[in-house]
C-alpha cells in the first residue's frame, strides 16, 4: 500500500500515456466521400467531436457526409428526425441495414438515450427541439470523446423552434443551395443541384472553409467547378446532351 | 458398418438418430383460415410462406407482394407473425409429448427428437411414425400435409421428412445409408447462398458431389463455414459430438411473484433471463445451441419444453423463444391450456447443449463484426429505456409515393429474420411504375406539412380530373408562413390509386416546385387542400 502511494501523480500520468493504444491518424476520423474532405480539418469526420448542420439542402448533405462512414462498416443512428427520407438517405449510399431509427424520446429521457447510442454507434444524427441541458451536452461530449462516435446536429426546417446548445459545435457545417437543374417553369423535374458548404468551428477548423460540390440526382456527390457562366448552367447542357444521346 | 462417404476414423462421429416431425406451410396453417382458402405471408414485402392452394395457383416463396397478387387476387395476404406461429405449435408439440419425452422445437411448425427410445418402445421405426403421423393430424385445426424422416442426424432427417410431407407415410432413412440418401438432394439444400452459388459454377450442384471434396480443401477454400456445410453434405452433424454435459450452475431462474398471468409480463421476464443467461454463458465463451425452458405453475405443475438452432443462440433469440414459450403456454390456443390450473410460479432456463462460441459465425462471407456486436448491444439498452418497438429499421416496401417505398419496423422483426433459414434474395430499390422521378426527396414529412398554392391573381390553384390547372402556380405558403415566389414547377403528376376501393381510393395531383429563396418542394393537392409532402432539403 505504501509503495503505491509513494507513486507520484505525475508519474502515473506519464505512465497512462506511454502504455496508451497507438491512435492511428486514420482511426481518428471517419471517411468521408473525397468531394466532401476539404471542408473537413482533418479530412473527415473527426471521432469524438459534434457536427452541426445548417441551411437548405442541410439534410442532403447530412446524406452524403455519413455515406461512405456508412458503407466502410459504421452503423448511424437517427435520433427524432421523423422527416428522414429512408428513400434519399439510400440514395445517396447509406446502409439502411446498418441505420436504425429511434422517435424522438421525451426530454427527460433524451440524454439517456442519447448517450446510449453514442456507446453504440458511430454516428448519431440529432435533431433536439428542447433545450438540451448542459449536464446533457457535457455527458455527451464526454462520452462521444471515449468512444469516438459524431454527434451529427442537424436542423430542420420544419417549421419549429430549435435551442442553442449550452457549448458550440466543434465543427458548423452551413449549406446554401446554389442552383437546381432539370425544373423550369411548368416543366422537367427536378435533378442535379449544386449547393455551397462553409464550414466553422473550433480548434482546428477555426479557418473558414468553403467548397462547391454537385449532388446528382443518382445521389452522387462530386466536386463542383463552376463553368464561366452562371453556375448550374454547364450541368443542364450536360444533362441535356444526355438525354439526346 | 462403415457408410460410403465416411472413413473408419471418423465412425464414431456418426449423428445420433432422429426423427423430425416436419408441418408444411407452418406460417400460413398457423393463421386457423380455411383449408381453400388461399394465405400468402409476407416479409419484407416477399412471400415467405403460402397455403397449399395458393402454391397450386403459382405463388412461389420469395416472390414480391405483386407478383403473388398477380398470380392469386383473392388471397389473403398477411404479415408474419413468428409469435402466433409458436403459440399454435404448441398444442401439437404437448400432444406428441405423449409419444416421447425430449422434444426438441426447431422453429414452430419443426420438432425433432433422438429416435432410438421411443422407436424401440413402439416397435420399430415405421410404427413409431405411423403414430407421430396421427397424432399432429388429430392435433390440427385446419388439415395440412405433415412429414416425419427418420435418419442419422437432424438434416438428413429434416431433408426425409420434407420429402415425405403429403404421402402420409414416414420417409425412413435405414441405419447408416444417410450419406447415399443425401447425395441426390441438390446443395440449395445447405441454405448459404453465397456458398451454393460458387458451388453450383464450380460444377458441384448435388450433395454427393459436395461431399466427395476432400475435407482439408473445403476447409482451405471455404473456411469454416464451409466446412459445416461440407459435415452436412456428408451426413454429418453440424460440429461432432459433444462428450461433456454443460455446467450445471449455468441454470437461469426467476421467481414470479406476483405469479405471470399476462402475456406482456413473460415478455420481461423473458428478457431478462436471456440477458443473464447470455452473461453467464459469454463469461466461459460458451454459446447455447439448445436450451430448456421450465415452468412452475401455482399449483405445483410443471411443464418444460426445449428449443434448438443450429447456429448460437443469441440473448435476443433466448429472450424470442421464451417469450413465444410463456405465450403458448399462458395463451393457450383454441381455449385450451397446456398448463393446466394456475399462473407461473418460477421459470428456469437450462442451457442443455452448449458450444464454444466463436463470437458468433464469422465466415468467409463476413457477418457480425465487432461494431455490429457492439451496436446491437447498444441498442439493446434503448430499447430497455423507451421499449422494445422504439428501435427501428428502414424496410424496402415498394410504393409510387416518397414516404411509402421505405417503412420503418422494429429491429428486432429484423433479428428474427437473421436466423431463420429463408434465404430471401436481399430487398432493395427495385423499378417501381409510376414513382416519382429521382432524386429523392430528403425530407417526408410526417404528417404532410399544410401549404397554400395561388396563381398570380392570389386564387387557389385546382387540377381538375383530366389533370388540367385552374392557373399558373406562383406563390407558396407553407404552414401560413409568409408568401414564397414560386421561380419553377412541373406538374401535375397525377396518382389515382386504388380506385376499386372505395374506402382506400386516393386521388393526388403532385407538382415539383422551387420558391425564390431556394427552396424545393413536392407539394400535392388533394381533396382541394394543398400539402407539402415532401422537400428536396
Amino acid at each position: 500500500m505504501a509503495e503505491l502511494a509513494a507513486v507520484e501523480r505525475s508519474e502515473l500520468a506519464a505512465l497512462i500515456e506511454q502504455i496508451r493504444p497507438t491512435v492511428l491518424s486514420g482511426e481518428r476520423v471517419l471517411p468521408v466521400t473525397s468531394a466532401l474532405q476539404p471542408v473537413f480539418p482533418l479530412g473527415g469526420l473527426a471521432r469524438g467531436s459534434r457536427v452541426a448542420l445548417r441551411g437548405t439542402g442541410a439534410a442532403s448533405v447530412c446524406m452524403a457526409t455519413l455515406a461512405e462512414a456508412s458503407r466502410e462498416g459504421s452503423w448511424v443512428a437517427v435520433v427524432g428526425v421523423a422527416a428522414w427520407g429512408w428513400a434519399a438517405a439510400a440514395r445517396a449510399g447509406l446502409r439502411l441495414e446498418r441505420t436504425v431509427f429511434v422517435a424522438e424520446p421525451p426530454p427527460g429521457q433524451w440524454g439517456t438515450v442519447v448517450a446510449a447510442l453514442v456507446d453504440a454507434v458511430d454516428v448519431v444524427v440529432v435533431d433536439p427541439t428542447h433545450q438540451v441541458t448542459a449536464s446533457d451536452a457535457r455527458r455527451l461530449a464526454a462520452r462521444s470523446r471515449e468512444r469516438g462516435s459524431v454527434i451529427v446536429n442537424v436542423a430542420l426546417d420544419d417549421g419549429r423552434r430549435r435551442f442553442r446548445w449550452p457549448s458550440d459545435p466543434d465543427l458548423t457545417l452551413s449549406v446554401q443551395t446554389l442552383s437546381w437543374t432539370g425544373l423550369e417553369a411548368g416543366h422537367g423535374a427536378l435533378g442535379d443541384r449544386v449547393v455551397g458548404i462553409e464550414a466553422d468551428g473550433r480548434r482546428g477548423a477555426a479557418r473558414a472553409r468553403r467548397v462547391e460540390v454537385l449532388i446528382s440526382a443518382g445521389g452522387v456527390v462530386v466536386e463542383h467547378v463552376p463553368a464561366a457562366g452562371a453556375p448550374g448552367e454547364r450541368a443542364a447542357t450536360v444533362r441535356h446532351l444526355r438525354s439526346v444521346g | 458398418m462403415v457408410a460410403a462417404g465416411i472413413s473408419a476414423g471418423e465412425q464414431r462421429d456418426i449423428p445420433t438418430r432422429t426423427v423430425v416431425v416436419w408441418c408444411a406451410d407452418w406460417a400460413a396453417v398457423a393463421l386457423g383460415r380455411p383449408v381453400d382458402r388461399p394465405v400468402v405471408v409476407m416479409k419484407a414485402n416477399r412471400v415467405v410462406a403460402t397455403s397449399a392452394v395458393a402454391r397450386a395457383l403459382g405463388v412461389d416463396i420469395g416472390v414480391r407482394r405483386r407478383e403473388a397478387q398477380r398470380h392469386c387476387p383473392e388471397a389473403e395476404l398477411v404479415e408474419r407473425d413468428p409469435e402466433r406461429e409458436a403459440r399454435v405449435f404448441e398444442p401439437v408439440v404437448a400432444a406428441l409429448d405423449a409419444v416421447t419425452p425430449r422434444i426438441e422445437i426447431v422453429r414452430p411448425g419443426t420438432c425433432l427428437f433422438p429416435a432410438r427410445g421411443p422407436s424401440r418402445y413402439f416397435g420399430g421405426d415405421e410404427p413409431l411414425a405411423e403414430r407421430l403421423i396421427a397424432t399432429v393430424k388429430g392435433e390440427m385445426v385446419v388439415p395440412t400435409a405433415v412429414g416425419v424422416g427418420i435418419a442419422d442426424g437432424a438434416f438428413a432427417a429434416t431433408l426425409a421428412a420434407r420429402r415425405s410431407a403429403g404421402t402420409d407415410r414416414a420417409a425412413v432413412v435405414l441405419p447408416g445409408c444417410t450419406p447415399e440418401f443425401l447425395s441426390t438432394f441438390g446443395v440449395r439444400t445447405l441454405g448459404h447462398p453465397e456458398l451454393v452459388d460458387v458451388l453450383a459454377r464450380l460444377g458441384l450442384t448435388t450433395l454427393g458431389a459436395f461431399a466427395a471434396l476432400d475435407p482439408g480443401d473445403v476447409v482451405a477454400r471455404f473456411g469454416t463455414e464451409g466446412a459445416a456445410a461440407h459435415r452436412l453434405a456428408r451426413g454429418l452433424d453440424l460440429r461432432p459430438p459433444r462428450l461433456t454435459d454443460p455446467p450445471v450452475d449455468l441454470d437461469v431462474e426467476y421467481l414470479a411473484d406476483p405469479p405471470l398471468e399476462r402475456v406482456d409480463q413473460a415478455a420481461f421476464v423473458a428478457k431478462a433471463l436471456a440477458d443473464d443467461l447470455h452473461e453467464r454463458l459469454g463469461s466461459r465463451g460458451l454459446a447455447a445451441v439448445a436450451i430448456l425452458i421450465e415452468a412452475t405453475t401455482t399449483a405445483g405443475h410443471v411443464v418444460e419444453r426445449r428449443w434448438r438452432h443450429d447456429g448460437a443462440l443469441s440473448s435476443t433469440a433466448v429472450a424470442q423463444r421464451v417469450r413465444w414459450q410463456l405465450d403458448g403456454w399462458i395463451t393457450g390456443t383454441q381455449g385450451r391450456r397446456s398448463l393446466g390450473a394456475g399462473a407461473l410460479a418460477r421459470l428456469r432456463v437450462r442451457p442443455t447443449e452448449v458450444v464454444p462460441d466463436a463470437g458468433r459465425q464469422m465466415g468467409f462471407w463476413g457477418g457480425a463484426d465487432a461494431a455490429s456486436i457492439r451496436a446491437r448491444r447498444g441498442l439493446a439498452r434503448v430499447q430497455g429505456v423507451l421499449g422494445a418497438d422504439a428501435v427501428m429499421v428502414a424496410e424496402w416496401n415498394g410504393g409510387r409515393g416518397p414516404g411509402e417505398q421505405y417503412r420503418l419496423v422494429s429491429v428486432d422483426a429484423v433479428a428474427v429474420a437473421d436466423d431463420e433459414a429463408f434465404d430471401l434474395a436481399p430487398t432493395g430499390p427495385e423499378p417501381w411504375p409510376g414513382k416519382l422521378p429521382d432524386p429523392p426527396p430528403a425530407l417526408v414529412w410526417k404528417p404532410p406539412r399544410r401549404a397554400e398554392v395561388v396563381d398570380e391573381a392570389g386564387t387557389m390553384v385546382r387540377v381538375d380530373r383530366r389533370g388540367a390547372c385552374s392557373g399558373v402556380p406562383a406563390r407558396l405558403s407553407v404552414e401560413s408562413t409568409s408568401w414564397q415566389p414560386i421561380v419553377a414547377w412541373a406538374g401535375p403528376w397525377m396518382t389515382d390509386e386504388r380506385w376499386w376501393d372505395a374506402l382506400a381510393h386516393r386521388r393526388r395531383a403532385r407538382f415539383q416546385v422551387r420558391t425564390a429563396d431556394g427552396d424545393a418542394h413536392l407539394v400535392t393537392l388533394e381533396s382541394q387542400r394543398w400539402w407539402v409532402e415532401a422537400t428536396y432539403d
